[in-house]
């Protein structure tokens, strides 16, 4: 990146946190919060890209109290948001016509758990930390890693606001600030565009499998109160996706009235003609789920990747100057389809970890690996580490597999099954199968233009655009040639399209405007060329209880 | 030259907002909200007039309960020297809430008032007239450019096919459309020290203002949809549908 010569403010804390999710936010509080009254507490600053805490935070989501339990023992009186406790659950198998009941697995019992809206979690854990002296400033997101001389992260700093779309300032130009601390927390979430960086620079993953991830698209319905049911969790396999695609979905009924119904297909699907907005569209349309929505309102929609390497995809999580947490570092439980309360719990750790640090000095919370294995997560995370990778081999033999591993060895396996990275997964077109779904009736299934409207979702026009070609030929010589355009089809905001420029040449377009900062783009593109880079503060989507 | 400026939280302009299923109103569960964008532009010319030399206090003002003095912070971190809420937990109707800001007025004695020529929640476009002729002062609606000369401040409004510029005399009331500046965009070190800013408030029963409801809402609905486009065979056919069915042509 050029570097222009013009001043930037500092501003110096102890912590800066990248992220005010569950993870960041659970940090936070812990850092300032923590027990031994003794010491003075650090100062806490949070940036978070949304426009306000939550607008970019989206999930089922079924949740487990068992972060919140360790973080805030009070939390119901307190006044959290988890009111609808999870009451029946179930698995079903589905086919285009049926769905056959499957035992429900240990790992998906939701006894216990709540049905609730990460986004309302946030709001209410950003308002328990800013009680407790944490500053937190949403709108202003991190854009750029900071280091000192001796190469370690000293901070972040935001974005310039106010440059045209060719990066030369415009006329209400306000430069970035630079946030330096002695630690930063980077709790981005799923592939976060700084911790990507950070994972490269330091060589975190040099012990770990790659990361894979799913894509999850979510709406929220409002629908007849005779045919909701408080509580109801039911979770599907298979239709509409095949044999060979990872996935499911989830239906959460709310309150009130509310039902959060979502489909997560695994990126490292074959067929670049498959299109995970599509087969959501159509899940829609089965027998089993169609008449629990028709007559009801489509109230929101958005979308997200979510880590699915499991414990041997976590990289080593501290560095100089700083740690990851959360979805960044990639903490989801995939068999239970949860990550927030082990979001919760690995920012508290991380916490822990640079508390230390900053009472005995160094660098780097280099001790913060050993917590985690010593924590309830690895207790979780690592018996169930072999269950999501099984799924290449099938759907089938992976519900045997799940089966063997999870009744007979118990997640003792003396293996640990590997990864590949989602963009080396995909096929020539050639090879490839095309797909044609259904048109959108309008009623029950939707466009993505429509879907996109009800996220919110909005970024200044005129800015530069932040999904960036590395080389703008390669589009057309690698995803068009080879791949049909896969971007077109994955994208579940419609950013990406062709056109024919003058020549007849296709031409890819992308249309910033309507992305939902999923980051699908930069996870599945064959090439690795599309870069996701943070626009404008507060652009993005803007969802509610989501 | 001292201003009052005011500033409404509403629901945020980006925000898909949604009937409640009871038509009674907007549902705000959960709503990003934020300050009405026509106020952004009177505290942004508000702040450039002081920073111009022209006025030399700027006085940011609120209705509404403690959530709305998020508002007032931004105006602070616009770069407002003062802020005050009138404290009402319960919605007001444009009569009243001009009636608190001419009481208000009386007490702070500002030269000019700037507000934005409406709220994007009720679109009422009321208040700035009716405060006029409580104060009994000269107004100025629908400004887009704003100019001060001595005693008096020319003030360039939208109307029907142009622009006209017109003198008001001080004190005044001005009120805002969206195109009389580009709000900037504010410093993360300003947000921080808003944060620590003091806010004045008053109990709108201090100012002696009778805010009872005059207004009775009947219903709220939402838009019907648009109804999904067709494909005709011929130009000859679009022709007749249009004339015929469309009735456009």
């Amino acid at each position: 990146m050029e570097q222009e010569a013009y001043e930037r403010e500092a501003l110096t804390y102890d912590v800066v946190v990248v992220g005010a999710g569950p993870a960041g936010l659970a940090a936070a509080l812990e850092l300032i919060g923590g027990d031994d009254a003794a010491s003075e507490s650090p100062t806490v600053c949070v940036l978070e890209k949304g426009a306000s805490v939550g607008a970019h935070l989206i999930s089922g989501a079924a949740i487990d109290p068992r972060g919140l339990d360790d973080l805030l023992p009070e939390w119901a009186e307190q006044g959290a948001p988890l009111r609808v406790r999870a009451t029946e659950d179930s698995l079903h198998y589905l086919t285009s016509k049926r769905a056959v009941r499957l035992p429900t697995p240990p790992q998906m019992d939701n006894r216990g758990s709540y049905v609730g809206s990460l986004g309302e979690l946030g709001q209410w854990l950003a308002e328990q930390a800013e009680a407790a002296g944490v500053e937190i400033y949403p709108g202003f997101p991190a854009a750029e890693v900071l280091y000192d001389e001796s190469g370690a992260v000293c901070g972040v700093a935001t974005p310039d606001m106010g440059r045209r779309a060719d990066g030369t300032p415009g006329p209400g130009f306000e430069p970035g600030v630079e946030v330096r601390a002695r630690q930063t927390g980077f709790a981005e979430g799923a592939h976060g565009s700084l911790t990507q960086q950070v994972i490269e620079r330091f060589g975190l993953r040099r012990d770990a499998q790659p990361q894979t991830y799913g894509l999850g698209l979510k709406e929220i319905w409002e629908v007849d109160p005779q045919r909701h049911a408080p509580g109801q969790v039911a979770h599907t396999i298979g239709w509409p996706l095949d044999q060979f695609t990872y996935g499911g979905s989830f239906l959460y009924h709310l309150d009130p009235r509310r039902v959060a119904i979502g489909l997560v297909v695994g990126l490292d699907y074959q067929n670049p003609y498959l299109s995970p907005f599509e087969e959501f569209q159509r899940l829609k349309t089965h027998p089993t789920i169609r008449p629990l929505l028709e007559g009801g309102r489509r109230i929101g929609y958005g979308a997200r990747v979510l880590p699915e390497g499991g414990w041997q995809s976590l990289p080593r999580l501290s560095f100089p100057g700083g740690v990851l947490a959360g979805d960044a570092a990639g903490f989801v439980n995939v068999p239970r389809i949860k990550g927030i309360h082990t979001a919760i719990k690995s920012g508290m750790l991380a916490a822990e970890a640079v508390r230390t640090v900053l009472q005995a000095g160094g660098n780097e919370a280099d001790d913060l690996d050993q917590r985690v294995g010593a924590s309830w997560l690895r207790d979780e995370l690592h018996p169930v580490r072999n269950i999501r990778p099984a799924f290449r081999w099938g759907l089938l033999p992976a519900l045997a597999y799940s089966a063997m591993d999870t009744y007979l060895l118990r997640g003792r396996a003396p293996w640990t099954l590997g990864h590949e990275p989602d963009h080396q997964r995909l096929q020539p077109a050639a090879r490839a199968r095309r797909k044609v779904y259904p048109r959108p009736d309008g009623q029950l299934t939707f466009d993505r233009t429509a879907s996109v409207f009800l996220s919110g979702t909005h970024h200044e026009e005129g800015q530069p655009c932040h999904l960036v070609l590395g080389d703008p030929g390669l589009a057309t010589r690698v995803n068009w040639a080879v791949y049909d355009g896969p971007e077109t089809r994955y994208c579940p905001a419609g950013v990406y399209d062709y056109e024919r420029d003058a020549d007849g040449q296709p031409r890819l377009r992308i249309d910033a405007i309507n992305c939902l900062h999923c980051k699908a783009c930069d996870i599945k593109d064959p090439p690795q060329n599309i870069r996701w880079v943070v626009p404008q503060g507060g652009d993005g989507p803007n969802y509610q209880g989501m | 030259m001292k201003i009052l400026v005011t500033a409404k939280r509403v629901i945020d302009s980006t925000v898909r907002v949604r009937v409640r299923s009871d038509g009674t109103g907007v549902d705000t569960a959960n709503a990003k909200m934020a300050m009405n964008p026509f106020d952004e532009t009177a505290v942004e010319e508000a702040v450039r007039l002081r920073e111009a030399g022209t006025a030399s206090e700027v006085l940011a003002v609120t209705l509404g309960d403690a959530g709305s003095e998020e508002v007032l912070r931004t105006a602070l971190a616009f770069g407002a020297d003062r802020a005050l809420r009138v404290e009402s937990d319960d919605p007001l109707e444009p009569l009243a809430v001009s009636r608190a800001l001419a009481a208000l007025v009386e007490r702070e004695q500002p030269d000019l008032v700037l507000m934005g020529k409406q709220a994007i929640d009720d679109d009422s476009n009321q208040v700035g007239q009716m405060l006029a002729q409580h104060l009994g002062w000269g107004q100025a609606t629908f400004a887009c450019a704003v100019r001060a000369e001595g005693e008096e401040l020319q003030v360039t409004r939208e109307v029907d096919g142009g622009r006209r510029t017109v003198a008001v005399r001080l004190p005044a009331v001005v009120t805002t459309e969206l195109d009389l500046n580009q709000p900037r965009y504010i410093k993360l070190p300003n947000i921080m020290k808003a944060k620590k800013k003091h806010i004045d408030r008053v109990a709108l029963a201090d100012l002696g203002v009778n805010a009872a409801p005059r207004l009775e809402v009947l219903g709220v609905a939402e838009p019907p949809p648009r109804a999904s486009g067709e494909r005709v065979a011929s130009v000859a056919e679009l022709v007749e549908r249009l004339k015929n069915d469309a009735q456009v042509i």
